[in-house]
């Protein structure tokens, strides 16, 4: 094996061993996409082709999917589906064949935009309140400071449901019961404890040197603060940012709890969108799919601070 | 990032001149405090406050949806119950279960991934990005659309693996068996998860200099003795790290399981939140579901400091 | 390529629709689970909205949820819902912690008599504490767990003389548990059609109350009873007779025997899809979905319907609810101008004939009622002998026990149905302690 590697550097791997790296990979990568290209799909079934057996690969694309996931229907009787006027475009088309008009819009989208307002709400919130934390924490003496640091992580300890019990009763007493700002309050609680832990790691790597050179320049603590140390810790806060935004993005437990309907995020009302007898597969998958896009293209953008950031920033070259 | 620059710059001139001059006066030891004191306070209301009524709650036998019954104390009751009902042990026993096999197979395969990954061969980036989506999606709609892959008959799952093995697709229920449940859900988790883990060990396994192995190859050290004596050694700490995160958040498991299994068959995937979540929020044992939310936390919490202790000495090899 | 676009178009008008219709003046949201009845509600609402300018907002939550989520916004005092369409089992609850509106004064005021309903519904859906005339909700959608077949096979002539060759009598609805088991045993992996079928789609749901609501329709008939003294909470001997064992090995057997792949976890909708797809010759579902099914495309003109088989008593697994005012409503006048209006005898014959279960006896006593539909005697017939579960404030732990015992003993074959039963009796009799009872 070293005798082939001679023409690269000694730690460069071999050609072969690439080879082989890249074929288990991008093995493991397909393996791994099976179960996504399925949900994918499903989105562009009928409900009767989603639930056939054996299951269908080869099928027609049909947009009842994503007509579902955006209406509600109701079932008509023949009579009256003639004497409505022509069908409006193709979700109407789609409806009408299964005997159905469209009676309104559906919840998913006001659930949609409920979560990106709570879940980039509270990241930013989160991100915020942390970088300044995580500031103070690595640049000043605060009395019982590694108390006060195991103290914050320790919060993100609690299993959820626990912690949604005396929070659903706060809630309940203030006020802030299905709301958004209690779930934006929650989530930014809930993160900001990864998110001074994190930003730390990354701040504590910025050398003081900068600022203390900027505050010789003239620069007051905070003017240093704002212009030296926060563009140097921009990877760690895309990488922050990346982190809590999954969480809150995604998080049911709380959402489920805590909210019934008008601060309702999309994750739990996805697993209930039901069709005429069990669950609306295609709905489902569409709506999966389209629920999928705003926190992969968010984290494709900035997936270079990915990896620094997974590890507390303790990656040090 | 030269917009985080351009956003700190318009912070910094948008300080009007009074505040700017107030804050120009202030101490390190005041900013500190400024910088320290919104997180601080975030906590006291959204986690100790409840936290420390929670405690409370435990020694009473209030119900939440009871607010007519007079609230008397119980003392250790809860407590007393709760440790000595084999309902609880065999939920704990679930869980355990859960958590060690979910962290076994995404350490193995996520370890294997990254080791491959840091093959570096062409694409790897893209690839590791593809391997990353799972980790992207709602537990809860994960949990869900798994229901749906391995329905006997109509899912996908049982399909492929009838594809490899040819047993009949309806001939095994993964979720309906007391033997396979437990799998199933281990199955999604590391589905899920595995490549959250393979972020960490690749991050760990790029923390290692490249002089180790030039120096190795000088001493003619075997690829397999290098493997064996500089990567795992060195990366070994960042393994350590993907455990405690995985352990931790998967003792906290609720969303994924709750929607895939519900618990079931019988109380075969019950896990501890689920049991925590029917007592608290279906039965509204407000009580006795605090006083399990606190030992739960205890446990963790325990585990959790030992486990850091242990890492902390690793680290220091 | 112009489709995807006409679509893309038709859901950007539906997305610029959905903020609309705020900011009016009278607002009511009714609150119900999300299935074809509640559609019919949102048809017929639309005449109320007519008569009276108050616009009506639903809010329909699927099944499995339906109790967690209403139950929680309910305990929450949250202001989503004015009026309930609650299941039967809240009403203890509901009525001790005031989350519904007490409707005596309301109904004598209107002159809305609760002997105008059936009474088995007033009962079950209406009163608390059990029996007096203490009103909590006017009963709105009856309901009992039924049976739906396929009534082309059970009519193929090749295989009623096979039957009536095995088992001596003409294959027909069963008329007992016992037939129903042979009757599924006998239709267990047949071929028909050139697909493989199944005997029976029963309930085998976890997490909600599916696995209770399936197990009791066969231990009613078998005659289990909650408590030997009704308020005595005596259940040693009720919950665990002889009897009950009995009825609760038979539910297992047709378990074990005669139910498709997979349907571990199934309760209504999945019975559905099963019975839809032509898998199954039977299926247990409630009443509720029988109109739908009626008018389903493919097996509507081929489904027959019968009322739960009876063993040594008749009796079905009661459904249905009733129509309630949350406490905490902004708009009392509303919410009670609806009930009104709902309880008008016009208004109820239109119910019955979009697919909601009436409960007004001038529908129910009506002459012609019986043939309206396909499953009208059978309701009648089912609403004559239905049992309810527990109905107390802490009927969710009690629900919660139940489901863990079944569930253990059906699908997870832990124990003997002897054990399992007699485990439910520890369990409730515990809640029952925790709650002063006994």
């Amino acid at each position: 094996m070293s005798g082939a590697s001679t023409a690269h550097s000694v730690v460069e791997p071999s050609a072969t061993s690439k080879r082989i790296a890249a074929f288990l990979v991008i093995l493991y990568a397909v393996v791994t996409m099976v179960p996504l290209a399925w949900i994918f799909a499903t989105a562009w079934k009928t409900p009767p082709d989603s639930i056939s057996y054996p299951p269908k690969i080869v099928f027609d694309p049909s947009l009842e999917g994503y007509c579902n996931l955006f209406t509600t229907r109701t079932r008509q009787t023949d009579e009256y589906i003639e004497s409505l006027g022509p069908p409006q475009g193709a979700c109407e088309e789609v409806t009408r064949k299964r005997e159905m008009v469209i009676a309104g819009p559906s919840n998913y989208i006001p659930r949609f935009i409920n979560s990106l307002i709570i879940a980039f709400g509270s990241t930013f919130l989160a991100v915020s309140l942390g970088v300044f934390a995580a500031y103070a924490f690595s640049r000043f003496k605060i009395p019982l400071k590694d108390d006060l640091l195991f103290f914050i992580l320790s919060t993100r300890m609690m299993p959820p449901i626990a912690v949604a019990i005396p929070i659903y009763l706060m809630y309940r007493e203030v006020g802030l019961s299905d709301s958004a700002l209690g779930m934006v309050l929650l989530y930014t609680a809930v993160n900001v404890s990864l998110a001074v832990w994190l930003l730390k790691g990354f701040i504590d790597e910025i050398p003081r040197e900068y600022e203390e050179a900027a505050m010789i320049d003239g620069y007051t603590r905070l003017q240093a603060f704002f212009k030296v140390v926060l563009p140097q810790a921009a990877t760690g806060i895309a990488a922050t940012s990346i982190f809590c935004l999954i969480f809150a993005w995604n998080e049911y437990a709380f959402a489920v709890l805590l909210t019934s309907g008008q601060a309702q995020t999309a994750p739990p009302f996805i697993p209930t969108i039901i069709g005429e007898g069990g669950m609306d597969w295609p709905a489902v998958g569409a709506g999966t799919t389209l629920f999928l896009i705003p926190v992969v293209v968010f984290t494709v953008l900035l997936r270079k601070h990915l990896l620094r950031g997974i590890t507390f920033g303790a990656v040090r070259k | 990032m030269p917009d985080i620059n351009a956003v700190a710059d318009r912070v910094a001139s948008a300080t009007p001149p009074s505040v700017a001059r107030a804050i120009r006066g202030l101490s390190d030891c005041s900013i500190a405090w400024l910088f320290v004191a919104p997180t601080i306070v975030l906590l006291l209301a959204i986690n100790i406050f409840p936290l420390i009524w929670t405690i409370h709650l435990s020694f009473t036998n209030y119900a939440s949806n009871r607010p007519n019954r007079p609230v008397v104390n119980v003392g250790l009751k809860w407590y007393q119950d709760i440790l000595s009902s084999p309902e609880v042990w065999a939920a704990m026993q679930a869980t355990a279960h859960f958590v060690f096999w979910t962290i076994f197979f995404q350490t193995l395969i996520g370890f294997t991934l990254a080791y491959l990954v840091d093959r570096k061969f062409r694409g790897h980036a893209f690839w590791t990005t593809i391997i990353l989506i799972p980790m992207m999606l709602s537990p809860a709609v994960v949990g869900n659309f798994w229901k749906f892959l391995y329905q006997p008959q109509i899912g996908l799952f049982n399909y492929i693996v009838s594809f490899f093995t040819g047993l009949p697709p309806s001939s095994f229920e993964m979720l309906g068996s007391v033997t396979l449940a437990p799998w199933a859900i281990v199955i999604v988790d590391t589905w899920m998860w595995t490549p959250y883990v393979m972020l960490i060990c690749l991050a760990g396994l790029r923390s290692i200099p490249d002089y180790i192995y030039e120096a190795a190859e000088v001493d003619r050290a075997s690829k397999w003795r290098q493997f064996w004596s500089i990567t795992l050694p060195m990366a070994l700490p960042f393994i350590m790290l993907a455990v405690l995160f995985r352990g931790i958040e998967n003792f906290k498991m609720f969303d994924m399981v709750m929607l895939l299994t519900g618990g079931g068959p019988g109380s075969t995937t019950e896990l501890a939140s689920i049991t925590l979540k029917r007592q608290a929020f279906e039965a509204y044992r407000t009580g006795y579901s605090s006083a399990f939310a606190i030992i739960l936390f205890v446990v963790v919490f325990g585990l959790a400091n030992i486990y850091v202790r242990a890492l902390n000495k690793v680290k220091q090899r | 390529m112009r489709k995807l676009l006409a679509s893309a178009s038709a859901l950007a008008a539906i997305v610029a629709l959905a903020p609309m219709g705020e900011a009016q003046a009278a607002e009511l949201t009714l609150c119900w689970a999300a299935w074809d009845p509640a559609n019919a509600l949102v048809e017929m609402s639309k005449d109320f909205e007519k008569a009276s300018g108050t616009k009506m907002k639903f809010e329909f939550v699927p099944w499995p949820n339906f109790a967690d989520r209403m139950l929680n916004e309910l305990n929450s005092g949250g202001k989503l819902c004015d009026l309930l369409i609650g299941d039967s089992q809240w009403i203890g609850g509901s009525a001790e912690n005031g989350y519904y509106v007490k409707l005596n004064d309301f109904f004598d005021r209107e002159g809305i008599k609760m002997s105008d309903f059936a009474d088995a519904t007033v009962y079950a859906y209406s009163t608390w504490p059990k029996g007096t005339p203490n009103y909590w909700a006017l009963p709105a959608m009856g309901d009992a767990n039924g049976w739906f077949y396929r009534k082309d096979w059970f009519e193929n002539p090749n295989l009623q003389a096979e039957y009536k060759a095995k088992y001596n009598r003409d294959l027909a609805p069963p008329k007992t548990w016992t037939e129903l088991k042979e009757t599924a045993e006998f239709f267990q992996g047949r071929k028909i059609d050139g697909k493989t079928v199944y005997g029976a789609a029963i309930f085998t749901e976890r997490a909600s109350e599916g696995i209770t609501m399936g197990v009791t329709s066969a231990l009613y008939p078998y005659g289990f009873k909650y408590e030997n003294t009704p308020g005595k909470y005596d259940m040693e001997g009720a919950v665990n007779s002889a009897d009950a064992v009995a009825g609760l090995e038979m539910y297992k057997e047709i378990y074990k025997c005669c139910t498709p792949p997979g349907y571990t976890d199934s309760y209504m909708g999945e019975g559905l899809d099963a019975f839809k797809s032509g898998q199954v010759a039977m299926m247990m579902n409630w009443f509720a979905f029988m109109p739908g099914m009626a008018k389903d495309e493919k097996v509507g003109t081929v489904t027959g319907f019968f009322v739960n088989p009876g063993q040594k008593v008749a009796a079905s697994t009661l459904g249905g609810q009733g129509i309630s005012v949350v406490a905490n409503t902004d708009n009392m006048e509303g919410a009670l101008a609806y009930i009104k209006w709902f309880a008008q005898p016009d208004v109820q014959k239109k119910w019955w004939s979009l697919g909601g279960y009436a409960c007004h006896k001038a529908v129910l006593n009506d002459p012609s009622f019986k043939d309206s539909q396909p499953f009208a005697a059978q309701f009648l017939e089912a609403m004559g002998g239905v049992q309810d579960f527990w109905q107390e404030p802490a009927y969710a732990s009690l629900l919660q026990a139940m489901q863990k015992r079944m569930h253990d003993y059906v699908v997870a074959d832990k124990g003997t149905a002897k054990e399992a039963l007699d485990g439910l009796i520890q369990d409730w009799t515990a809640i029952f302690q925790e709650e002063g009872k006994i």
